[in-house]
């Protein structure tokens, strides 16, 4: 077997044909993982390897005697906030280092019934709130094309395992873009599913309404594999859709005759890197020379997507992140030295005579829960945490959580509008190809605005993805950006296998 | 406009413990961010019912039958402090 891993659908059609085993491909993924961590930082826990070699074993075993799954010998990566029974799932914070989920997330269950084989737990944004992979308590993660650069984010570790052909598979969320962005900083495929079309039991929860996991991989067609093995109902996740999951595999291999595409033209004439701006005109012409017609398509609120978009994310995680007390799991601060402090800082207010300071000091249960979550957060976590705080607090909820409310519904209307029209919309993901580690970290606006083109498709609820389209001059990939109708995976992965029929930048790999 | 005022008030509704330096960055960051968000003002949301949901969802509802949960010792388990009943915490009113 050479040292280049094949696509997913490729290894599992030389599963089926018994001329590799799982465990064979198994001990290679961990073989490279071992080898390439080291200078990409992309995992936070491995499988371990006699655990992992025995799992592949007993899909080996299981293979002739009873069906084989969608993914069976398949390994698999998952982002580090997807719970996994008896495995730390850390979030990247120091608040969850040790945390150990007594409970497997659905789609992890999901993936152990379709054969896959877990070998690892990827690297992210601590608690995914972040797009470069660099809030991480663990470190950042590097680009696999440039370790000099970032690979995006959150889920950068699980781009970079699927670039630096650790893994053929990986699963990362997305909020605003968190699966998307890196995979186009990355060079690989990444789709974002509608809100609701795979389960978030067991996701660490960051912002509910918009929260979505989704597959990162090499191409269009293992992106549809993995989304049939996790997609459908779960009645442990009341959000989940009860909506029939269509045969993927089967849909896209529909040509592109007769697809009407809306371009996202605003997001091309905007402040866009020129390159990226070449390489997303070229593949419109691509996919114009395949048969589809393009029209431009106006999102008129989409300027106020980022605004909108850090309202209600902050606003959900300042309320879903409460549960972090240090109380019932996770980190704590020292209760001598917090007792000790508060003792004085009384001592110092009755000597300076300040007897109603006194009495507004924390209780030592207020102290405990303030201290452990500041120590237990990052920078970014606890920024959010205050803006979302803000935005629900009294006097500025009008102003500001329900005026996004509203706001995301304009969004939502100006995308029903275009999808009148058009069947998908193109763009592209960002901007810019990735930019250098440290180079945003003190601002976090410039931050905050890497997601433009992202947090739409999650205000709205539709299906998103990104697929490689090219590269920049300095050999960093573009990603190309597809959104559809709630629903509407079926057409996004169509795309973009149609379109990996006629380009090769899915298959590029950087060098190791 | 945000003050330093408001971040002191709001890290306390946050469960959060700035100190000086942090309380002072804070305030720098999140002014600048609550200036961006401002935009949305420009909005005219006149008549536009809030979306706070991708779907209008409705309840969903099960039987109201026993069903297996997590056992206690799972529960507690990875509690910071317990006596394995109990979540244990600093007193709430006194030593």
């Amino acid at each position: 077997m050479s040292t280049a891993l094949p696509t997913a659908a490729e290894l599992a059609d030389r599963l089926a044909q018994g001329s590799v085993t799982a465990s064979q491909l198994v001990a290679q993924c961990l073989d490279t993982i071992r080898q390439r961590d080291g200078g990409l930082n992309v995992f936070l826990s491995v499988e371990d390897r006699d655990a992992a070699l025995q799992e592949a074993q007993a899909v080996d075993s299981r293979r002739g005697s009873e069906p084989a799954g969608l993914l069976a010998g398949l390994p698999v990566a998952i982002k580090d906030n997807i719970c996994h029974a008896g495995r730390k799932t850390t979030c990247a914070s120091q608040m969850l280092a040790e945390y150990v989920p007594p409970y497997d997330a659905s789609v992890v269950r999901k993936l152990r019934d379709a054969g896959a084989v877990i070998v690892g737990r990827t690297n992210l944004d601590e608690f995914a709130m972040g797009g470069s992979t660099e809030n991480s308590h663990f470190g950042p993660t590097r680009n696999p094309w440039n370790p000099d650069h970032v690979p995006g984010g959150s889920s950068g570790g699980a781009a970079a395992a699927v670039a630096a052909e650790m893994v053929p598979l990986s699963l990362g969320s997305d909020t605003g873009g968190s699966i998307r962005q890196p995979a186009a900083l990355c060079g690989v495929t990444g789709l974002k599913p509608t809100y609701g079309r795979v389960s978030r039991y067991g996701l660490v929860a960051f912002a509910s309404s918009l929260d979505q996991i989704g597959p990162i991989t090499r191409d269009a067609r293992d992106a549809a594999l993995l989304l049939q093995a996790i997609a459908g109902h779960d009645e442990h996740d009341s959000t989940s859709a009860d909506v029939p999951v269509p045969d993927y595999l089967a849909a896209i291999e529909q040509p592109l005759a007769g697809l009407k595409i809306g371009v996202l033209r605003e997001q091309l004439s905007g402040d866009i890197d020129p390159e990226v701006k070449a390489a997303i005109e070229a593949a419109l012409a691509t996919l114009e020379a395949q048969g589809a017609t393009l029209v431009d398509v106006p999102l008129p609120h989409s300027k106020y997507a980022v605004a909108t978009y850090y309202v209600i994310s902050a606003s959900e995680a300042s309320s879903n992140l409460a549960r972090y007390d240090g109380a019932h799991y996770g980190y704590r601060t020292d209760e001598r030295a917090m007792r000790e402090t508060l003792r004085q800082e009384e001592a110092e207010l009755k000597a300076a005579g300040k007897e109603a300071a006194v009495a507004q000091l924390d209780s030592p249960l207020v102290r405990m829960y303030r201290l452990s979550r500041s120590e237990g957060f990052g920078t970014e976590v606890q920024r959010r945490i205050m803006l979302g705080t803000y935005a629900l607090s009294a006097g500025y909820y009008d102003a500001y959580y329900r005026k996004a409310l509203q706001v995301r519904r304009l969004i939502r209307q100006d995308y029903d509008a275009a999808f009148a029209q058009v069947d998908l919309l193109v763009g592209p993901v960002t901007a810019s190809t990735a930019f250098k580690i440290g180079e945003k970290c003190e601002d976090p606006l410039s931050m905050y605005l890497v997601d433009l083109f992202t947090v739409g498709a999650n205000l709205a609820g539709i299906p998103a993805m990104s697929v490689p389209c090219g590269f920049s001059s300095d050999g960093l990939p573009i990603g190309l950006h597809l959104q559809a109708p709630a629903f509407e995976e079926a057409r996004l992965l169509r795309v973009g296998h149609q379109y990996q029929q006629v380009t090769d930048w899915h298959t590029r790999r950087p060098a190791s | 406009m945000i003050t330093r005022d408001d971040v002191l008030k709001v890290s306390l509704l946050a469960r959060l413990q700035l100190d000086d330096e942090q309380l002072d960055l804070m305030a720098d960051q999140l002014a600048r961010i609550v200036q961006y968000v401002d935009q949305l003002a420009e909005v005219d949301t006149t008549g536009v019912e809030p979306m706070a949901h991708p779907f209008e969802l409705t309840n969903v509802f099960r039987d109201d039958q026993l069903q297996p949960s997590l056992p206690r010792e799972q529960a507690v388990g990875s509690a910071p402090r317990t006596d394995g009943e109990c979540f244990l915490v600093p007193a709430v009113l006194g030593e």
